[in-house]
């Protein structure tokens, strides 16, 4: 069954194409990596889906609701269902880990209840408990600044969860941190597509992570979806075409 | 790139030499014209220098009249730093939606954003002495038109240091709330002033710091507050008690500089 259908996404800026004609459509509770080289198009990919940025044309289909064209009240209570986490991770450092993580359910709330942050037990609960899933525990009243880069990215994660998210959309999540704590995050990632059965797309700057995690690849070159494929499909040859002949020999070769 | 192919390391050094020789030359130059056309002697300046502190510390030094004084210089001084502390406030409260409106993060729609950030510009660059001089002409010398001067002074500058806050420090946070689907006085609450209240306050402060200061040339425009009061002996030639007075100043300022810094450190 078809959670998220794209189709012909286009964006512009002005001349540029950051996109083109993007079509694609992922089943419920995949696990889908996007790879391209820097300015491909794969963050406005993302973003264009939950239109953080404004597509200039196409249609995006969650649940089977075209996400372009809500407004307001209906545009929040969808982005309410699709969870996000970031490279740079997003969180409020100021704020404890658990308030960070309530933030999740602001899209849920009234405007008041939100803004003078009033949750339900059954919110906190829920809070603490995708804590505890991500291993967290130890950290719910600590405050954000003092994480580390790849406990940060697991209260992003967190805050993606107590929305009860069909999908996760994933911009990068690895590229700020080190080999192991990108290795954890990928970890929970797939725990949480596997457990939790939660649909995964994710952007991602290593060929060889993308091979490893996901079931299917997204390749994008130019604002253009160049390939789309099991992982195995994604042979030397396809690797070049994606990340453009000028690369030559290729670090992972 | 194409600089490095069409000369050597050795005619690039020249060049920026020059360049920086040049740029010498020519503030010495401008300098020199300024000062002759002002008919400005650099040397009777320097000349008189011994005379200025001869005369400050046998004339401008507090006598025992001066002293008897001090509770007028204390209630005046009081009374500026009040007036100091209220335009510093109330002005960062009325800074607080116009930076939202203005910053490029929380901007509802461009034409709020260009008129916030006009108004803040406009108020930002008349100066707070030329303030001061356009209440005067519509209230009087009073300490409210004081405290006029002081606010849209203020006001201008805090808009423009909380918008720049406001982008620094909660751009991405705000990017994440709009993608939970938090609406835009939740975003405010929940991500923005967390993020930035303490900028905001440390700003506030220095606001608070600069005003006395202010105050006191304000308050000799106005004729409020210690300003007035050390026109008022300055003029009288009572040197002892305007020399006390500036003491005092001195002193408040120090102090109220100290305070902030400890309130910063203990927010930061």
């Amino acid at each position: 069954m078809a959670l998220l259908e794209v189709q012909s996404l286009t964006k512009h800026y002005g001349e540029a194409r950051a996109l083109s004609d993007v079509s694609f459509t992922i089943k419920k509770g995949q696990f889908v990596a996007v790879i391209g080289p820097s300015g491909s198009g794969k963050t406005t990919l993302i973003r264009c889906i939950n239109r953080l940025i404004e597509p200039t044309s196409g249609s995006v289909k969650y649940n089977k609701e075209n996400l372009l064209e809500l407004k307001g009240q209906e545009l929040r209570h969808a982005r309410a269902r699709l969870g996000m986490i970031f490279q740079h991770y997003n969180l409020v450092p100021r704020l404890t880990v658990i308030e960070n993580v309530l933030h999740g359910r602001l899209g849920y709330k009234s405007t008041f209840a939100g803004v003078i942050g009033r949750y339900t037990e059954e919110e906190k609960e829920k809070a603490v408990e995708v804590l505890r899933l991500l291993g967290l525990e130890e950290y719910v009243y600590r405050r954000c600044d003092q994480l580390s880069g790849g406990q940060k990215q697991r209260v992003g994660i967190a805050r993606a969860l107590v929305q009860d998210p069909r999908m996760i959309l994933c911009d990068e999540p690895i590229s700020s941190l080190d080999p192991s704590s990108s290795k954890i995050i990928m970890d929970y990632l797939r725990k949480i597509q596997v457990e939790l059965g939660i649909t995964i797309l994710v952007n991602l700057h290593q060929v060889d992570v993308a091979k490893k995690y996901s079931e299917r690849i997204l390749g994008f070159n130019s604002g253009k979806k160049v390939f789309d494929g099991a992982p195995a499909k994604l042979d030397a040859d396809t690797i070049h075409d994606i990340y453009g002949t000028e690369a030559g020999e290729l670090i992972i070769d | 790139m194409s600089s490095l192919s069409t000369r050597t390391p050795t005619q690039f050094f020249v060049l920026q030499k020059t360049k920086i020789t040049i740029f010498l030359v020519a503030m010495l130059l401008i300098s020199w014209m300024t000062s002759a056309f002002t008919s400005f002697e650099l040397g009777d300046a320097f000349r008189a220098i011994p005379e200025v502190v001869a005369w400050t510390f046998t004339r401008f030094v507090p006598d025992a009249r001066a002293f008897e004084r001090l509770p007028r210089i204390f209630s005046r001084l009081v009374d500026t730093i009040f007036m100091s502390i209220m335009a510093s406030t109330v002005a960062a409260v009325v800074s607080f939606p116009f930076a939202l409106f203005g910053s490029r993060t929380t901007r509802i729609n461009g034409f709020l954003a260009v008129f916030s950030r006009g108004i803040a510009s406009i108020n930002r660059n008349i100066p707070v002495a030329a303030w001061a001089m356009i209440f005067l002409l519509s209230f009087g010398q009073s300490s409210f038109t004081g405290f006029l001067a002081l606010f849209f002074a203020t006001f201008g500058f805090l808009t423009r240091a909380f918008m720049e806050t406001i982008d620094e420090a909660s751009a991405s946070s705000v990017e994440a709330l709009r993608a939970v689907g938090a609406s835009y006085p939740q975003i405010i609450a929940q991500a923005v002033i967390p993020g930035t209240m303490p900028q905001m306050i440390s700003w506030m402060l220095y606001m608070i710091e600069l005003n006395i200061r202010s105050a006191t040339l304000v308050g000799l425009l106005t004729g409020s507050g210690i300003g007035f009061l050390f026109d008022f002996y300055y003029k009288g030639r009572q040197y002892g008690t305007a020399s006390l007075i500036v003491i005092c100043i001195v002193v408040v300022v120090l102090g109220i500089e100290y305070i902030s810094n400890r309130l910063r450190r203990v927010i930061l």
